[in-house]
């Protein structure tokens, strides 16, 4: 057995290739376009129908219609809301508080946006009296697990439970895990979670036993708007270049694509998105690094320092006095 | 997998004009007017300096429970450099130092296995670690080398009580003072191997800085249970240890910058400085009055064993409260890409 | 690829022999994922099925294994979903099969603290000696003289959920019965959509159909939240928009549906009628109307009688008003040289000229007889094709929007004149020839104390722009439930029979033959009435049925008036009714004023409530709101409760009725376990069991029930009658037994019997054409063989009018259905809406009478002049144009008119439902704010399918309500704390929800607040709170009867209600300050 350990996670090897299998389907993935998303939820409740998720809490958190709060071990799909003082596109929101008392207004204004969970009211300025277009958009976005090139998940799991499948998708696999949590701080997405009654680890499959039989992942499936594209991961990132190129067009400048680049700290994902404000805005990590990629030099470094340790023993205990 | 297999099942057109854009090409806004005097979308508030969603964090907190796995890390440190110190001892003829050292390491490799199971969620599938050799996997290595240290460390602590197999008992002796240097430093790689700001970033330094804080508490077990005597080489690496220890925290918080923050304010901050307080008092303690009184040097060794808990409970701390706000994950992130921007546009 | 077994399997020695070297991938995989196997391909059988919440309909399949419903999920054979589900949808298999479902049937004996339970047979037994009791105790056979033959001691709710053929059967048996109050949700829901289309068009449903709306260039969606309350239909929003539409959306709030939209146009709720008018003036103002169509295929050239008199003229009241009435006599609305029969109250009156018998008794709701079939009229009015004479509709018209300016507009509506003049623009571009543009509403425009007004505007710009019969044009009217227009075809309404014939009222010695003459019309399809009448009668009451016995006319019990579900329950405060049935309709939480539902039930001897779970209307008597506060006591009440657990769709066969009349058929997958029990079932073997009590009675008042045909077959362990034995009789059969295939083969001699006329070819050739399957990408995008709609499965209603009057298209890209000269007949993609072989150029010689009276030029074959109407002579109580007047609770003025609220509104005052003061009144400031009450994607209605549904429920955890940063400033509101809201009838406490979402508004002059609270909350469930319905007033639409809950006003404070018998006291306090009283609220 021989690793080079520098080598390990920067190949542009297909993740299926470099896992061992042979002749396996091409690799599929996601992608899914914020800009065409209606926030209906369809896409956790049908991943939890299918996985049996279970509930995880009925509580308000007043994050504009997110009740959910982001991805765990019980929330495999997580569809965030984000309410900004910001032109879509063209649109025209109309939202301007129209000739409002002054001082309403004003402490209207104040409020910290932070503690209102909500942003800002835009800046005064028009003609009192009048209502004006003010700059308004409410977005959402479906975000999952990224099924990345280089899962630190997988790659930290002292078991093989999570491993990597023939679709190239990363898995847990049930009847392994032994719930060491070791993948949950491993993510750099904050995906993965342990479910605390059962003990194990849990995240999205990319409904590997529907793949198996063919058949789409539940949330894409019931995704109503198809903002949830499931395909082939080459011509899904075909797909999304020429979206991006199309929104550009049309005037949505903030629009970017996420995680689609081979190039970037998890060597590209198996789920990647189009999306409208920065990553973090959305609650991502705007460049996410696989944690392996350093961990060639973790052990050097602790090979170094464990050699440090035995040298200053052997030197506390040569040198000096009894 | 048949062609209807990679793509969406839901997918269906009705017409079958394909001149025709599916639904997924809608582009919302577009029959708006455009703005005068600006086209498409503007900022209306100035782009405040760091964004997140609704404060939440990035990543997901660590699941580990703090006595478990930061308790962990004090005894895993604890075993391993003990036996090297055993090691060190039983080969300059100091047996007492040895075997003091070696029913330590033992004592506390048998309790950091059962807080390592204890964190499991599924204890009974603690087996299930040696299904792969990973070495992409700290904790698979770990585990590994648990294995190996585990025997050797058991061999040398029950050929020393017993005083059977003496030969036997030498050579474990030896190995678990090799491999133990292994178990005190590899913990550095498990949890720096995360997405945890202040645990990844510190990479670098955490070895070398869970090296010293297990010399420093080897030493403190030495100064506790061997005799003054024999002592020299414990009291020695204790103070070597804090040393390192207290170096590798300076070194680390400064090159982490604001990621340094939860190292040194909040509960781990508190932890660190007192860890460190606790174990530079008991390495000075030992290398002055517990040269002389057994006393002395117990308590010296008790503060060292104190500190050490405290810096790895610390660290710990750190890393957890580092996980729980998205200023540490993203804020170096952006730093980061605005660097590659500026080395881009250079070049 | 997968592992191998033995020692051979240690993954480490897979690592080392094999090529995955790193342990990540193919040596890791265990056994348990090797041997995973999909559920979806382990099923013993996969069922067809149709989702069971909304009105979109998308169909479902369902997984099945050892007898066990293991999975649901979208069928992507579906036209209409294509597969995909909304999370209502998605959530069928927790909903279906979750702990969330009762399965024992529960007993509350009268003043008991507690349920019991009871065993299922015991239990249908007692409740048909209630009934048989019941009825024998309250039955009338006459009021003030006249025949009624009817008790309205007993009363039904509920419907909408259920499949048509137990809708069938509910009518049946309790039409049977003589039981007149059979209500469902389409009362609270849509009953003015009939009213507002029936009378323009023809027909009371939507004009087109979903999938069409991809054809469409300008979208406006008003009054309807399409991405949230029908989120897999909004996907054909999606097609249009991605090549090239426009979609405008019209909203208080902004909404999910915003977010996707161009133009987010903010307007203060309830102020439609104003915006739309608005528009109509611009169009005509401008001259922007599609002239050709107008002329051709509108009334526009009618000339209407010289004494009518417009609001303009008479501050806000048409001629005809009667005061002390509080209704119009219509007939100075009429067409010069014509009859037209009013198709409500004044109907009879006309019944009366017409048969001359006897005199008038007021009746009402006969609007909703537009459901297929507008009013009728006699004779041939006189036409100005140059539509210049001032008496002609398009001058009328002109005149009377011609104050209905951009700055009214903008007073009225709060809408900036720019934001108005772009929505004229797109709206008038993308109208004419080439291009064709749709409006979408739904309950937020039914839901308003003018709300059949409201449909009517859209419906009058939609004639004017020659936006209706085409492709991508007309009006999509959303409905609600799964069936709900199935319910409104095959009615549990109390004024409709099957199919939109009325349900006769009581007048002295009326025949048959004196029915028919009253209501049917001389001209259109709708002067065959006697043939579906007939047909119904003979399928109801079979070899009874006789032409010397009028085929049972008799047996049908008659109506006095109004007695909708809200008078309904003014007969439970007066204690008339006593005994009730709650077949899936949750009025504690859904109806307006919550309140005084259970203070009505309270008075009941009996309740029996059949649903999936304990909802609020079952348990109201045991910890109700009442009881909290400590108005009703428990021990105090004597109303016996029954709770009979309902069956599934997945657990029984039938059809739903889905908002674009389409049938689709749900197979059932399992039987139900325990106690659970279809309403088919449930109905049948009632109706069982009373006829075998009752068999061999001579008492003429059980002849109706005894002469039933009840002989259906059933199947099963529970003996489950066979739902399609049932469609097979709404379909209908000759004499010979053979199923009809089409509506235009019945006859009224009694040859044919069929239970739904409008359902005629359902059965054709006795295949179930509802479950046909034929995928979607088999066939083009009519997707005709894909279940089947009413009438004759045509999708796109009018059609006719996609093409010239010369029956050419009116360009290629709108083309439709057009007249073929060689075949000389009409073609096209759709099954054409007109008599296929009826030339363009035909003209009905003077005489004619019926379908042949129809020129080739008439469209609106249901109309009786063939034409869309402009301005309807009749058949719309309270005006023949709509004209603005504010809701019954507003903060604002109405600046049109001396008139604040519509003058024919129905108000019912009682101390359980005071008005709030408004506009100018004073004490309007008491409650200075707009409340507007809507739905939420993540939950159903009242909630009795989501909030026991931990799936959804977690999504929308509490109930909220919605308030602009400035309004949260202004009362010192915190977001994520609780608010009071407070009405003249009660107080709730929500969580708030402080966004920019919510815009306050300026609206003549004052700054307009306005408030969102969804309304799906109520005290049980996993996700509980007050229900929005607290708040609201029973305040109805004169035609339909609908109840106002899209807007009224409300003060809203920081912090929790108060508890106890601090919260009525809190209520009193702010009527107090108000100077409610009795008659606050209710003139004129
Ligand atoms: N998720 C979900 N889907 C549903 C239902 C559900 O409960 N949940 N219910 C089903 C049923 S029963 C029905 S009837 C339909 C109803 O479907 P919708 O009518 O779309 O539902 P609502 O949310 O009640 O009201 C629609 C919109 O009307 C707006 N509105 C209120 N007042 C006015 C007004 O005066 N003018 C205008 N222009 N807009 C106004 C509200 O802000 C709201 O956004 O949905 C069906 N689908
Ligand atoms: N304030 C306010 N009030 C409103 C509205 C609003 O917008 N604002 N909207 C109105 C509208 S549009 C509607 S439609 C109503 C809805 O009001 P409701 O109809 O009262 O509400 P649902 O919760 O749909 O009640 C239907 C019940 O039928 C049960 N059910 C479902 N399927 C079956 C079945 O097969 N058999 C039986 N026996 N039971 C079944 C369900 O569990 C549920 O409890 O609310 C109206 N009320
Ligand atoms: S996103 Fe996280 S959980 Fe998913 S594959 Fe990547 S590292 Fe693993
Ligand atoms: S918790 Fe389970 S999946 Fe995660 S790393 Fe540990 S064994 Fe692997
Ligand atoms: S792919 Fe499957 S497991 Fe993953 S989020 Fe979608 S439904 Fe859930
Ligand atoms: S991604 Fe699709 S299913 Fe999920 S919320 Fe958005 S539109 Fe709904
Ligand atoms: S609730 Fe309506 S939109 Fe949602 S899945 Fe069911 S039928 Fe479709
Ligand atoms: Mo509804």
């Amino acid at each position: 057995m021989t690793f080079d350990l520098d080598r390990l996670f920067t190949g542009p090897e297909d993740p299926a290739t470099a896992g061992g299998y042979r002749d396996h389907p091409k690799r599929v993935g996601f992608f899914t376009d914020t800009s065409i998303c209606i926030g209906c939820k369809a896409c956790e409740v049908a991943c939890k129908e299918w996985n049996a998720v279970p509930e995880d809490g009925l509580i308000f958190t007043g994050m504009s219609y997110d009740n959910t709060a982001g991805l765990s071990a019980d929330t495999w799909r997580h569809v965030a809301f984000i309410e900004q003082p910001r032109r879509l596109g063209h649109q025209e929101a109309w939202l301007s508080p129209a000739d409002v008392p002054e001082q309403t207004a004003a402490a209207a204004r104040t409020r910290d946006p932070a503690s209102l969970g909500m942003p800002a009211p835009a800046s005064p300025g028009a003609p009192p009296g009048e209502a004006r277009d003010m700059d308004f958009r409410w977005l959402m976005a479906s975000d999952v697990c990224k099924h990345c090139t280089h899962a630190a998940c997988l790659d930290v799991c002292p078991t093989g439970s999570l491993f990597r499948t023939e679709f190239g998708t990363v898995v847990v696999q049930e009847d392994i895990c032994n719930g060491c949590g070791y993948c949950v701080p491993a993510c750099p997405f904050g995906v993965i979670g342990k479910r605390e009654d059962d003990g194990r680890a849990y995240k999205c499959t990319l409904c590997y036993d529907r793949l198996g039989v063919g058949q789409e992942p539940a949330c894409a499936k019931s995704c109503p708007t198809d903002s949830i594209q499931f395909g082939e991961l080459d011509e899904l990132r075909d797909r999304a270049a020429r979206r991006l190129d199309q929104l550009r067009d049309a005037g949505m400048a903030s629009a970017r694509l996420y995680g689609h680049d081979p190039g970037d700290g998890v060597g590209g994902s198996g789920a990647f998105f189009l999306l409208l404000d920065e990553p973090e805005v959305y609650g991502l990590p705007p460049d996410p690094v696989v944690t392996t990629r350093d961990l060639p030099s973790m052990w050097k470094h602790v090979g170094l320092a464990a050699v440090t340790l035995l040298a200053g023993i052997v030197m506390v205990t040569l040198g000096g006095g009894r | 997998m048949s062609d209807g297999q990679a793509g969406s099942q839901t997918d269906v057109r009705l017409d079958d004009d394909p001149g025709l854009r599916p639904e997924r090409e809608a582009v919302v806004g577009a029959a708006g007017r455009p703005r005068r005097r600006q086209r498409g979308e503007r900022l209306m508030v100035p782009e405040a300096e760091f964004r997140s969603y609704y404060g939440k964090a990035v990543i997901n907190e660590p699941t580990w429970k703090a006595h478990d796995i930061a308790g962990y890390l004090f005894l895993g440190g604890l075993a391993g450099a003990s036996s090297t110190l055993a090691a060190a001892g039983e080969l300059t003829g100091r047996p007492h130092l040895a075997r003091a050292c070696k029913t330590g390491a033992l004592c506390a490799l048998g309790g950091s296995l059962y807080a390592l199971i204890h964190d499991l969620g599924r204890p009974g599938r603690f087996l299930h670690m040696l299904r792969v050799f990973k070495v992409i996997s700290p904790m698979s290595m770990g585990t590994w080398i648990l294995s190996g240290y585990g025997p050797q460390a058991g061999v040398a602590a029950a050929t020393a009580v017993t005083g059977w197999f003496p030969r036997l008992g030498r050579a474990a002796t030896v190995g678990a003072g090799l491999t133990g240097t292994l178990v005190a430093t590899y913990t550095a790689a498990l949890i720096s191997d995360t997405a945890v700001p202040a645990w990844h970033d510190g990479y670098r330094e955490m070895p070398f800085l869970f090296a010293g804080s297990a010399a420093a508490s080897a030493g403190g077990l030495g100064m506790l249970a061997a005799p003054v005597g024999e002592a020299g080489p414990a009291r020695r690496a204790a103070l070597a240890g804090a040393a390192a220890e207290f170096a590798a925290t300076k070194l680390m918080e400064h090159r982490l910058g604001p990621v340094a923050e939860p190292l040194k304010h909040g509960l781990g901050g508190r932890l660190l400085r007192v860890g460190q307080a606790l174990s530079l008092a008991g390495a000075v303690t030992g290398m002055t009055a517990g040269r002389r009184s057994r006393a002395a040097a117990a308590a010296g060794g008790a503060a060292l064993l104190a500190g050490a808990i405290s810096t790895r409970f610390g660290i710990f701390q750190a890393g957890m409260s580092s996980s729980r706000d998205p200023r540490y994950t993203v804020e170096p992130q952006r730093a980061r890409l605005a660097r590659a921007e500026t080395e881009g546009a250079v070049t | 690829m997968n592992p191998p077994a033995g020692i051979g399997s240690w993954p480490v020695l897979r690592q080392l022999t094999g090529p995955d070297r790193l342990g990540r991938a193919a040596a890791v995989k265990s056994r348990g994922s090797a041997s995973l196997e999909a559920r979806t391909a382990t099923a013993d059988r996969v069922v067809k099925s149709i989702c069971p919440y909304c009105a979109v309909g998308c169909a479902q399949n369902v997984y099945v294994r050892d007898e066990k419903v293991v999975h649901v999920e979208g069928d992507p054979d579906s036209p209409v979903s294509r597969g995909r589900l909304c999370p209502k949808g998605a959530a069928t298999l927790q909903f279906t099969t979750g702990s969330g479902r009762m399965h024992k049937v529960l007993y509350r004996a009268p003043y008991a603290a507690d349920w019991q339970e009871l065993d299922l047979g015991t239990a249908m037994d007692m409740v048909a000696d209630r009934i048989i009791a019941t009825r024998r105790e309250t039955w009338e056979w006459e009021v003030d003289g006249k025949r009624t033959a009817r008790t309205m001691g007993i009363a039904s709710l509920g419907g909408a959920t259920l499949d048509n053929e137990e809708n069938y059967l509910i009518k049946k048996l309790l039409t049977g019965l003589g039981v007149v109050q059979i209500e469902n949700q389409a009362r609270v829901c849509h009953s003015s959509t009939v009213v507002g289309l029936g009378t323009s068009f023809g027909r009371g449903g939507a004009t087109t159909f979903m999938q069409d709306l991809q054809h469409s260039d300008c979208i406006i969606i008003e009054g309807s939240n399409f991405a949230e309350a029908h989120p897999v239909g909004f996907q054909w929003v999606m097609e249009a928009k991605a090549r090239g539409a426009t979609v405008i959306h019209v909203d208080p709030r902004f909404t999910r549906t915003s977010a996707l939209a161009d133009l987010h146009v903010p307007i203060r709720a309830g102020t439609d009628v104003a915006f739309l008018g608005g528009i109509i003036n611009h169009v005509l103002a401008n001259d922007l109307y599609f002239r050709e169509f107008v002329v051709n295929y509108t009334n526009a050239a009618t000339i209407v009688g010289e004494d009518f008199r417009d609001t303009e003229d008479l501050d806000g009241l048409f001629s005809g008003f009667d005061p002390d009435n509080r209704g119009y006599d219509t007939d100075t609305w009429q067409y010069e040289g014509m009859t037209v029969v009013a198709a409500s109250g004044k109907r009879d009156e006309e019944y009366d000229r017409r048969t001359r018998h006897g005199s008038s008794i007021s009746s009402a709701g006969r609007g909703e007889m537009h459901g297929s079939g507008g009013a009728a009229l006699e004779g041939t009015p006189r036409r100005d094709e140059t539509m210049e004479d001032p008496r002609c509709v398009l001058q009328i018209l002109k005149r009377h929007y011609a104050r209905y300016t951009p700055e009214m507009v903008e007073r009225i509506c709060g809408i900036p004149r720019e934001l108005f003049a772009e929505v004229c623009r797109h709206l008038v571009e993308n109208s004419g020839p080439e291009r064709t543009a749709e409006f979408v509403y739904a309950v937020g425009w039914t839901q308003h104390s003018d709300g059949s007004q409201f449909i009517r505007a859209a419906c009058v710009l939609q004639l004017l722009l020659g936006n209706m019969g085409r492709p991508g044009g007309g009006i999509q009217a959303l409905r609600g439930h799964a069936s709900i227009q199935g319910s409104s075809d095959i009615p549990t309404l109390f004024n409709l029979l099957p199919g939109y014939i009325p349900m006769p009222h009581a007048h002295a010695h009326e025949t048959l033959g004196d029915f028919l003459r009253a209501d049917a019309t001389h001209k259109g399809f709708w002067a065959e009435m006697n043939s579906y009448m007939v047909s119904l009668l003979k399928a109801w009451w079979g070899p009874a049925a006789r032409p010397d016995n009028d085929f049972c006319f008799d047996h049908l019990p008659r109506l006095t008036g109004s007695h909708s579900t809200y008078d309904t329950v003014m007969a439970q405060l007066e204690g008339t009714c006593k005994g009730y049935l709650l077949l899936g309709e949750n009025p504690a939480v859904g109806s307006a004023n919550a309140r005084m539902q259970r203070f009505g039930m309270a008075n009941l001897d009996w309740l029996v409530v059949r649903d999936f779970s304990l909802i609020e209307s079952a348990t109201w008597w045991k910890d109700g709101p009442e009881i909290r506060t400590g108005e009703l006591r428990t021990a105090d009440i004597a109303t016996e409760v029954f709770f009979l657990p309902a069956a599934a769709h997945t657990e029984k066969s039938g059809s739903f009725t889905n908002t674009n009349r389409m049938l689709q058929w749900h197979h059932a997958a399992v039987e139900p376990d325990g106690d659970a029990r279809s309403d088919l079932w449930f109905m049948y073997h009632l109706g069982r069991i009373i006829r075998e009590r009752l068999a061999g009675s001579t008492d003429p008042m059980d002849a109706a029930v005894l002469d039933l045909t009840w002989d259906y077959p059933v199947e099963g362990s529970v003996a489950e009658p066979v739902a399609e034995a049932v469609l097979a009789e709404i379909n209908g059969w000759d004499a010979d037994g053979t199923p009809l295939s089409k509506y235009t083969q019945l006859k009224g001699d009694g040859s044919t019997a069929c239970g739904c006329w409008i359902y005629c070819g359902v059965y054709a050739d006795g295949v179930n054409q509802a479950a046909r399957r034929k995928p979607a990408g088999e066939q083009n995008w009519i997707a005709a063989e894909w279940a089947w709609a009413w009438p004759d499965n045509r999708r796109l209603l009018y059609n006719r009018a996609s093409a010239r009057p010369d029956g050419r298209p009116w360009s290629e890209r709108k083309k439709l259905v057009w007249w073929d000269e060689e075949k000389g007949e009409w073609t096209g993609y759709d099954v054409p809406d007109f008599e296929r072989t009826k030339r363009p150029d035909y003209r009905p010689p003077e005489d004619a009478t019926g379908v042949e009276a129809l020129s080739g030029i008439d469209p609106f074959i249901m109309q009786a002049d063939g034409k869309g109407w402009l301005y309807a002579p009749a058949g719309v109580i309270d005006g023949p144009m709509p004209t603005h007047y504010e809701p019954q609770d507003s903060p604002v003025p109405n600046p049109l008119y001396g008139r604040q609220r519509n003058p024919a509104r129905m108000v019912y005052p009682h101390e359980h439902n005071r008005y709030n003061p408004s506009g100018d009144e004073p004490g309007a400031s008491v409650y200075p704010y707009v409340i507007t009450t809507y739905r939420l994607t993540e939950h159903f209605t009242a909630g009795g399918m989501s909030r026991n549904t931990p799936y959804l429920a977690e999504l929308q955890p509490e109930p909220f309500c919605e308030v602009s940063p400035e309004l949260a400033a202004e009362r010192g509101l915190e977001h994520g704390g609780w608010a009071t809201i407070v009405t003249a009838r009660n107080a709730v406490e929500a969580r708030v929800l402080v966004t920019q979402r919510m815009a306050p508004l300026r609206a003549d002059g004052q700054v307009v607040h306005q408030i969102g609270l969804p309304f799906h909350w109520g005290p049980n469930g996993l996700s509980a709170g007050d229900a929005a319905n607290e708040l609201s007033s029973i305040a109805l639409d004169p035609n339909s009867h609908i109840q106002e809950v899209k807007a009224f006003s409300a003060d809203i404070r920081p912090g929790r209600r108060p508890r106890g018998p601090a919260l009525p006291a809190l209520v009193a306090e702010y009527r107090r300050r108000a100077g409610v009283t009795e008659r606050t609220g209710t003139e004129v």
